[in-house]
């Protein structure tokens, strides 16, 4: 049921969050909107509105229809009609629009019956994909902002501080610093004006759930960063945004307008002595950014490279004032602190961890799409039980957490409980919560390859360990990939990868080598294989690797052949087809498509 | 017309820059609205930035170097972003990036001598879930494939070569 169930009549909730949307859900949302106003065969009052991501991208656009709770997936501009007839009209279903169970094979008529949704557990995401994120009459009526006259008015700032401690609530951004604490240390400090900074720089590739926050649930943040303004005196937020998260920037921009017009943000908030200004800043497109003291130096309007912490942003931050910097996913949980409670929130996740994480489930896994899971939940309920496990019938071979400064995590540790302490001693981190399954199709070589050349672009250059030794790890792997590797090489890997850990200035440098060295301690025979046999198991480094078909396996399907982009397959119907190796471009399109796993790697 | 025999608008550089407060900590902005409607940074642009901050040129050359998002040469009509997001980069963006240069003769960094098109990678375009994704100008490819790729090129005018070795 939507927490908007006050209405009369149909509500028909369209997803148009970037994922639905490339897949067109604006069509489908205008054709609604058009159509039903068109018909008169419509007697019941309508209401078309576009929500935030729901998350499964997947499986977009995705179109729900309130109060009967039906969820249609993949709904294109041409199906609109045959909703309006068959369901707004006549209240019956489109079958061939519903999810079907895989295992049951039965449709199935809400998202809250299928098992991506039924095994989430809420709070972050908690309005997304629920309510318009354009409408703050949306969000007051989902009980936004509702907390903060109790607050203003019966709680002290010191009482709100008590409770973010005692919710267990840490950094969502990837640090897990316990957010109360690092609110207390600024609150000591009495030295004015202070700030409160929304880190949306959200740079790890793979992961976008700040971003389908700040689109689809945008005053839940400044609620939360509200919060923080009244515990620590602050006067003046920012929110940095990535600039190419349009949609975020829009989003948030009419939220911080619609907010000031109802008095939450402003001179004297609701009355009371508190006064606190929002503004945005859209950031140049720097990972290093998302590290806070580079983000603060963004803001400043100077190059954006990380300082030393000897001294806490939360009695220097920016302009050299104490400042709170939390990132997205930690700002929206605070509101549900304060309605909820501090208890309810510890009730939830491990000794160590409190409350919910919401991952970003991508890469070779069936259900792709964001997932917000309690703390401890394991890696196999959130491939398997959530994501539905791997496609294609391919086996899995490791899931890599916590961005470029992260670890690949192996079969074997599948039941691992995640929390930020479980998933750092597995080599790995939390992270933003990036979650990239990978299957035998992936090569962990290359994949150490990929980050160590994403960091070694990222590197803002200002120290020597970072600047020069992540060049170097990408030297040596990428000749690994190549062919030319050596065996000593790995153990040159492991020593330079000591002296970044040891010597970096910043995080980005301190955990550069997590790739290399997960890698290497998880699946050191494929590093093995690329220099002692030449070959990538993967079929992924293009110099080491061959296809062929399985004469075996092939059932003469032509798919391959259609599929091949340089036509290096051939083969008439029904016949074993062969791979001329002289054209193949090692693309790999025919191994992944291939339904009968014929295509093979030597 | 290529992009870069525009002549230069002037005007417009003047007024978004004088749009913002001559504060520093509006570099970035003042260099994205031009960016944006330029399709790069310009280095009349730059030096009229400075001025009006009040800071010495190189300051202001050393943000356009340091942020990914400027280029200070200008890009194409219409400009490819292939996006090499870890998940993006697993499901073959790599492929997606070499077809390119196959069918345009451009590799990241590039346009086309027409001024038709562009081509640069990004990290990660946040659409995980509908990888390997795609960006012509404001618009986004879901799921491209290396055969599809052809026909999206095509959809813009692109006289795509059909692939040969």
């Amino acid at each position: 049921m939507s927490p908007l169930s006050n209405f009369e009549g149909k509500m028909i909730l369209v997803c148009c969050g970037t994922g639905c949307q490339a897949s067109g859900s604006m069509d489908v949302y205008d054709a609604f909107r058009q159509q039903l106003a068109d018909n008169s065969q419509v007697e019941v009052k309508t209401y078309t509105k576009s929500t935030g991501c729901n998350g499964w991208c997947e499986k977009g656009p995705l179109v729900k229809i309130m109060p009967d709770d039906i969820t249609y997936l993949n709904v294109k501009p041409k199906d609109v009609p045959e909703v309006i007839e068959k369901t707004i009209i006549n209240h019956k279903l489109v079958d061939r629009l519903l999810y079907r169970d895989p295992v049951t094979k039965k449709r199935i008529q809400s998202h809250h019956q299928i098992d991506f949704y039924k095994k989430q557990h809420k709070i972050a995401l908690r309005n997304i994909g629920e309510i318009d994120p354009a409408s703050i009459d949306d969000y007051l009526a989902v009980g936004g902002y509702g907390n903060l006259n109790k607050m203003l008015n019966h709680m002290t700032p010191d009482q709100v501080i008590q409770e973010i401690i005692a919710s267990g609530l840490r950094g969502r951004g990837g640090g897990g610093f316990p957010s109360g604490l690092k609110w207390q240390a600024c609150a000591a400090v009495d030295r004015y004006p202070k700030y409160v900074i929304c880190n949306g720089d959200e740079g790890d590739p793979g992961a976008f759930m700040d971003r389908s926050i700040m689109e689809g649930d945008p005053h839940t943040v400044l609620e939360g960063m509200i919060t923080c303004a009244y515990a620590i005196g602050a006067s003046a937020g920012f929110i940095y945004v990535r600039d190419e998260y349009g949609l975020a920037i829009k989003n948030l921009t009419e939220a911080i307008k619609d907010a000031r017009e109802k008095g939450y943000l402003g001179k004297n908030i609701l009355g009371s002595n508190l006064s606190f200004d929002i503004e945005i800043v859209r950031g140049g497109g720097a990972f290093v950014c998302g590290e806070e003291t580079a983000l603060m130096a963004s803001i400043e309007g100077n190059v954006g490279e990380p300082r030393d912490k000897y001294v806490f942003p939360t009695e220097k931050g920016l302009w050299g004032q104490p400042t709170i910097i939390n990132n997205v996913e930690t700002w929206a949980n605070v509101p549900v602190i304060i309605a909820e409670g501090a208890e309810k929130f510890a009730s939830l996740g491990t000794a160590g961890s409190k409350g919910t994480k919401v991952f970003s489930l991508v890469g070779k896994v069936v259900n792709t799409g964001l997932v917000e899971v309690p703390m401890g939940t394991t890696l196999r309920e959130i491939i398997y039980g959530i994501g539905g496990g791997i496609p294609g019938g391919r086996k899995f071979k490791a899931v890599q957490t916590g961005g470029p400064s992260g670890g690949c995590i192996p079969a074997n540790l599948l039941d691992l409980e995640v929390d930020f302490d479980s998933l750092t001693k597995a080599g790995s981190m939390m992270g933003s919560g990036g979650l990239i399954v990978m299957d035998d199709r992936t090569c962990m070589v290359e994949v150490a390859r990929y980050y160590l050349k994403f960091l070694a672009e990222e590197s803002c250059g200002k120290c020597y360990p970072c600047r020069e030794g992540i060049k170097r790890l990408l030297e040596i792997v990428s000749r690994i990939c190549e062919g030319q590797g050596q065996m000593e090489d790995l153990d040159l890997l492991e020593d330079i990868s000591e002296t970044l850990v040891a010597a970096s200035l910043c995080a980005l440098g301190k955990t550069a080598a997590n790739p290399v060295l997960s890698t290497l301690r998880y699946f050191r025979d494929e590093y093995v294989t690329h220099i002692m046999d030449h070959k990538c198991p993967a079929g992924i480094c293009p110099s080491l690797t061959e296809f062929y078909i399985d004469a075996e396996l092939c059932t003469g399907c032509t798919l391959c052949v259609k599929n091949c982009p340089v036509d290096a397959i051939v083969g008439e119907k029904k016949e074993v087809h062969v791979i001329v190796q002289d054209k193949c471009i090692k693309c790999g399109q025919c191994v992944d498509n291939c339904k009968f796993l014929a295509v093979k790697v030597r | 017309m290529a992009v870069n025999e525009r002549d230069l608008d002037h005007q417009k550089i003047d007024q978004i820059v004088v749009s913002y407060p001559n504060e520093q900590r509006y570099i970035l902005a003042m260099m994205q609205d031009i960016q944006r409607h330029f399709n790069y940074l310009p280095r009349e642009a730059m030096e009229l930035i400075a001025e009006h901050v009040d800071a010495p040129f190189s300051r202001i050359f050393s943000m356009a170097t340091f942020y990914k998002a400027f280029s200070l040469v200008p890009k194409g009509r219409y400009n490819i972003k292939v996006c090499d997001g870890t998940a993006c980069h697993i499901k073959g963006s790599n492929v997606l990036i070499d077809q390119v240069h196959k069918l345009l003769g451009i590799r990241p960094g590039e346009t086309t001598e027409d001024g038709l098109f562009s081509i640069e990678t990004v990290n990660c375009l946040g659409a995980c879930a509908i990888a390997p994704v795609m960006v012509v100008n404001e618009r986004v490819h879901p799921k491209v494939t290396s055969s599809s790729i052809i026909t999206i090129i095509k959809s813009y005018g692109g006289e795509a070569n059909e692939p040969t070795e």
